[in-house]
């Protein structure tokens, strides 16, 4: 598959938007999650400006690819792609965590159009994405599942029971992305407790497993479609990627992590995004 | 008479709900000739899913289907489910308030020779502690068939409690049973025994015993604890005195479910019997009763203490 430059260049512009977003609506939130916001924005970009088969007008479409922020403290991201897509008003990004929102601290599907899955509690993502891709498989339906989940996250037991389950029923409706960007709340994920080597762990469950810079655009979509040819197990795609990347001054900071930007942090920020 | 276990009489229910109802789909754990989720495996496998000993994947596989309008039925043992999995059924299945159905085999001490690790005394305690969530405790074969029904077309999370032991059946065929509704199985004016589970059939032996010496007893069966039965619990006051019973720690199950209305509503002298705070023990199912106090007599002593 070729994709034309100016593919990349609109979905790179759509991803600086939603990283304008994603600082704005943390500064005015006052609290939530910068850092893994940021790192995995041009994944969740490509998913649903380019990959995904959604339908704003009609969110609950049967036949729609579905996708599970596993690491669900990166709302503001899929918050501000699901806006951008038309799923709600843009007006409504300003509203985030505050009282009676339809943008709760963390993912939930009652109350915002668009969500697949109410998320937050590390872990327990994949889980919910096995079940949506059992189901597609069991009614015959086209559509693809997709999963971001953190480098931390993949601590959980969890995530290991579920990806024994993907391996085991061949889910290759089912493509997984580990935003990689080496940090968690307490320090690097090497020196907290390592996961490494993601990709040897997800070889070794089953799965087909491909390493991409998560900030390439190209090797996003190049990735997904090889995820879609694979066929008879589920697809991993590690994508290595920077902690609050396009934000000079939160770059592969630890303490981004959970902090919201002041004011004057925000405005730093909207200048070079 | 035969005695069939209400895990029995579900994976009975379930196969023959699967035929009907095709949107139901069945997860286990496992243990699917415990569970008797096999009945069903064996005749639709294709909507038959053995997750693996992984009850975390269970919960959260189960909640994926239902956002896809499936009507999942995910069983293991009460302890693993509500105990193991417990997050996974707060954050993944009832904040979201997703259609699943948990029903979750050998509950209470009566698991029996396994021992303490695998008899599940407080589920009942930590699933009606979670908003959305209906919490079912059948009495016997019969009312377990109606209540895997009723659970099947209720839209919401279920948790529904199984036992491993075998009961007696106490109802026939034309018993109606609703979920929310408890049901006043023996009149009586001067003490009123609300039960839940395999302790139904004890209250009603209870209440004969007390006829005998000159005690009116009320029975009613409890099956649903929450939502409870305000109606029922208050009709039953009247009588003055309340009993409740259960195969359940008496710390935060029916006896607390019960206590709750009547402390606002209509404060009213009461016992519970169940289990006293502790953990259970191997041995034989019907031994572990006696010596945990969960029989007929101990219904009827608990009655005469509150009586004298």
């Amino acid at each position: 598959m070729s994709i034309s430059n100016q593919i990349i260049e609109e979905l790179q512009s759509k991803a600086r938007t939603i990283r304008r977003h994603i600082i704005e609506m943390i500064a005015e939130a006052g609290s939530g999650h910068p850092g893994g916001s940021l790192s995995s924005a041009d994944i969740v970009t490509a998913l649903y400006f380019h990959v995904m088969n959604v339908d704003p007008q009609n969110p609950s479409w049967p036949d729609r690819d579905r996708f599970v922020l596993s690491k669900g403290h990166a709302a503001p991201v899929l918050y501000a792609a699901l806006a951008e897509k038309g799923f709600f008003p843009k007006e409504e990004l300003a509203t985030l965590r505050k009282t009676g929102s339809i943008l709760q601290g963390h993912p939930d599907m009652k109350v915002t159009p668009g969500l697949d899955m109410t998320t937050g509690s590390l872990g327990q993502g994949l889980s919910a994405a096995n079940g949506m891709a059992l189901a597609g498989k069991l009614d015959n339906k086209n559509y693809r599942v997709y999963v971001v989940m953190g480098d931390g996250e993949v601590e959980e037991g969890q995530i290991w029971e579920a990806a024994m389950a993907a391996a085991h029923y061949k889910l290759d409706n089912l493509t997984a992305f580990v935003d990689h960007n080496g940090l968690q709340i307490d320090g690097p994920v090497t020196q907290v407790m390592s996961p490494i080597s993601i990709q040897e762990k997800f070889k070794a469950f089953g799965w087909h497993v491909i390493e991409i810079d998560g900030h390439d655009m190209k090797q996003i979509l190049e990735a997904v479609e090889e995820a879609k040819t694979t066929k008879g197990k589920p697809s991993v795609i590690v994508a290595r990627t920077v902690k609050g990347k396009g934000v000079p001054f939160m770059e592969n900071q630890v303490g981004w992590h959970g902090k919201a930007p002041s004011k004057e942090q925000a405005e730093e920020a909207l200048k070079v995004l | 008479m035969a005695k069939i276990a209400t895990r029995e009489a579900y994976g009975e229910a379930l196969a023959q709900l699967g035929e009907e109802i095709k949107d139901i789909v069945v997860l286990d754990a496992d243990l699917s000739g415990s569970t008797k989720t096999s009945v069903f495996a064996k005749k639709f496998p294709e909507r038959f899913f053995n997750v693996g000993i992984a009850e975390q994947n269970l919960m959260g596989t189960a909640a994926g289907f239902a956002t896809c309008g499936k009507i999942p039925f995910a069983s293991t043992f009460a302890v693993f489910a509500a105990g193991r999995a417990f997050e996974q059924i707060r954050n993944s299945i009832c904040y979201p308030k997703l259609n699943v159905k948990i029903a979750a085999t050998h509950a209470g001490i009566t698991v029996g020779e396994d021992g303490a690790t695998h008899q599940s005394i407080e589920d009942i305690a930590v699933m009606r502690a979670l908003p959305n969530m209906t919490v079912i405790s059948p009495a016997d074969d019969v009312e377990t068939k109606k209540a895997v029904r009723a659970a099947a077309l209720h839209d919401g999370p279920v948790y529904l409690r199984l036992g491993r032991m075998g009961v007696e059946t106490i109802f026939d065929e034309d018993y109606e049973f609703e979920i929310g509704k408890g049901k006043i199985l023996r009149e009586g004016k001067d003490v009123a025994i609300i039960a839940t589970g395999i302790m139904v059939s004890e209250a009603l032996k209870a209440a004969e015993l007390l006829e005998k010496d000159g005690i009116d007893a009320m029975v009613v069966n409890m099956h649903t604890i929450k939502p409870i039965d305000e109606e029922v619990i208050l009709k039953a006051a009247q009588c003055g005195a309340i009993v409740t019973a259960e195969e359940h720690s008496i710390l935060g199950g029916l006896g607390s479910a019960v206590a709750e209305v009547l402390a606002e509503k209509m404060p009213t002298p009461m016992r519970r019997v169940g289990v006293k705070d502790k953990f259970g023990q191997s041995g034989d199912p019907k031994e572990l009763l006696k010596l945990y106090n969960l029989t007929a007599e101990d219904i009827v002593s608990a009655t005469k203490e509150l009586k004298k």
